[in-house]
């Protein structure tokens, strides 16, 4: 196929892929975006295969078909409560394919280019700008893989998923990114050398990957998935700019834009700045102000009856109910007390969880309808009128010291104003406090009634109640 | 050659630009979903390493082109399978059933 069907096509395959994404904005018409946009991947995959320059498939088939298993497999197998892990994967493998794209691009000598890099036996020649789109997706991509791979380790709890920073890791970070730049350089002083050059290039982008997501912590998890989301996309686009292919810029940027916008919608639900997230996380430095009273615990007995008495439940999640996989008791509370009469709506924080939309995605594994989710803003404008909140697993997020207390690290983050509900109920564990580490005033408030012990079980015991 | 860089420079730019407008209007609840599907996106790579692995350039272009080709096609097929999953799952309330009021 000529170079400008191709390109013709290409263009086709954009438009899809731009149609896709439009389409993703509804839960409506979301399923038929996602097919359009996989469509859009075949059609430019197959054209790609169709093009003059592919003369031996053998390579292909046999990687293709052993990633499409893999990625088939694990995309059945997966269980929603470990979709943010799963995610994290599919980033890195995205991740670590522009690496190599970028790296193969080395030994695509083109004669159109001029060259300003020797040739060797090493490597042929490619212009200064291939050069350089080349080191940069080999960064991106490594950061990606490598960062993608720790992320995932934090998650599924295989690494500690608390901050971890080695002494002197700022000093650390910043000799490896003057080494990558040193490096990167002398590629073009030294054109001998490219292969191992570009190999220790290889190498620091991974150490710097892993640097940048180590000295994260859990509750920031969400702004990390959503920042190497972005980079993925970033890796495939300065993937495409090496090779000189459009339909990798504009699907990449287009991916790298989607991740930059929900990091900063995480940033902003955290009243944080990304800077902040990536080089500091929730040190309490300043010691919030000691919160003193008395708690208030509550039976399973009486929780129902205050329930059944209400005419308006708002459910509040968090990540505590992912852990115990209580969204399905949940979502059968929710059920018996809309057969009650009263008025259910689950209320959603942004950060909510260990990635962006996770509890959305939970609940609806659950069933919940997505017309009974509701986010933040709209919640707090009626929450005095809500007769009971149930707050499950949540912590953070619901802490009244974000609105009160200046000394609080947690302080000028939006949270759901739980505490103006006429009733709330806090399903915990025991009295330890969140990620942040900040004491909790809401524990303490008049109106707030605390169920202890495991979630799930909680609820099955206010739901058994319900059924007698 | 700097013609070139100007032209995909451009392409670029337009497409971030309309990677926010698109993005900016996906509400909350659909984030997740977004997130990988955006991702299965970034799989486009996908296309390039076709070309090296099968373009007939040195064997060592070929493997990494093979290498790129498994990553990417886990990453394609994985990410819409999994966000065709989740979608599924989103479902608006059923036809009203509370008749006994």
């Amino acid at each position: 196929m000529s170079a400008e069907l191709i390109g013709a096509v290409y263009i086709f395959a954009a438009i899809l892929f731009i149609f896709g994404l439009k389409l993703l904005s509804s839960p409506a018409t979301a399923v038929r975006g996602n097919l359009i946009s996989s469509f859009a991947m075949l059609v430019a995959v197959l054209v790609t295969l169709a093009s003059n320059e592919i003369i031996d498939y053998r390579w292909i088939a046999v990687a293709a078909v052993a990633g499409a298993i893999v990625g088939a497999v694990a995309a059945r197998r997966v269980a929603m409560t470990g979709m943010p892990e799963m995610v994290a994967l599919f980033n890195g493998s995205g991740g670590i394919a522009s690496l190599l794209v970028g790296w193969a691009a080395l030994y695509m000598s083109d004669s159109a280019h001029i060259s300003t890099v020797v040739d060797t036996p090493d490597a042929p020649a490619v212009s200064a700008f291939t050069m350089i789109t080349i080191l940069i997706s080999i960064l991106i991509g490594g950061v990606t893989f490598s960062g993608s791979l720790v992320a995932w380790g934090k998650l599924s709890e295989a690494i500690s998923s608390a901050a971890v920073s080695l002494p002197g890791q700022r000093f650390l970070s910043l000799f490896n990114l003057i080494a990558l730049l040193a490096c990167s350089v002398l590629v073009f002083v030294q054109p001998a050398w490219t292969l191992p050059l570009v190999i220790a290039v290889i190498v620091l982008s991974l150490i710097l990957g892993v640097m940048a997501v180590m000295p994260i912590g859990g509750a920031d998890m969400p702004v990390v998935i959503s920042l190497l989301n972005s980079y993925s996309g970033l890796a495939a686009c300065a993937a495409g700019l090496a090779i000189d292919n459009s339909i990798l810029i504009v699907a990449g940027s287009l991916v790298g834009a989607a991740g930059i916008i929900l990091t900063n919608i995480m940033c902003k639900a955290m009243n944080r700045s990304l800077s902040n997230v990536l080089f500091s996380g929730f040190t309490a430095t300043t010691q919030a102000t000691k919160v003193e009273g008395e708690v208030k615990p509550i039976s399973a007995d009486d929780a129902y009856l205050i329930l059944e008495a209400a005419s308006s439940v708002v459910m509040v999640p968090g990540y505590g109910m992912a852990v115990a996989q209580a969204q399905h008791v949940v979502r059968e509370l929710g059920e018996l007390l809309e057969a009650n009469g009263a008025e259910v709506s689950y209320a959603i924080h942004p950060v909510a969880g260990r990635m962006p939309g996770h509890m959305n995605v939970l609940l609806a594994e659950a069933n919940v309808p997505y017309d009974q989710l509701v986010e933040m803003e709209d919640i707090n404008r009626r929450i005095e009128n809500v007769d009971v909140a149930v707050v499950i697993g949540a912590n953070d997020v619901v802490n009244p010291a974000a609105r009160e207390d200046e000394n609080s690290p947690i302080y000028g983050m939006p949270i759901i104003n739980v505490d103006h509900a006429r009733t709330v109920f806090v399903l915990k564990r025991s009295m330890a406090s969140g990620f942040s580490g900040v004491d909790n005033p809401l524990f303490f408030g008049q109106n707030t009634r605390m169920l202890f012990g495991d979630a799930k079980q909680s609820l099955s015991a206010v739901i058994a109640q319900f059924k007698n | 050659m700097t013609m070139e860089a100007v032209y995909l420079g451009f392409v670029l730019m337009l497409s971030i630009f309309l990677g926010f407008e698109l993005i900016s209007k996906v509400p909350a609840t659909l984030h997740t979903p977004l997130m990988s599907g955006a991702n299965a996106i970034s799989g486009i790579t996908v296309v390039g390493a076709i070309t090296s692995a099968g373009a007939g350039l040195s064997d060592w272009a070929t493997v990494l082109g093979a290498i790129a080709v498994f990553f990417a096609m886990v990453n394609v097929v994985g990410g819409y399978m999994v966000t065709d999953r989740m979608l599924g799952m989103f479902k608006k309330k059923e036809a009203p059933v509370k008749d006994q009021v």
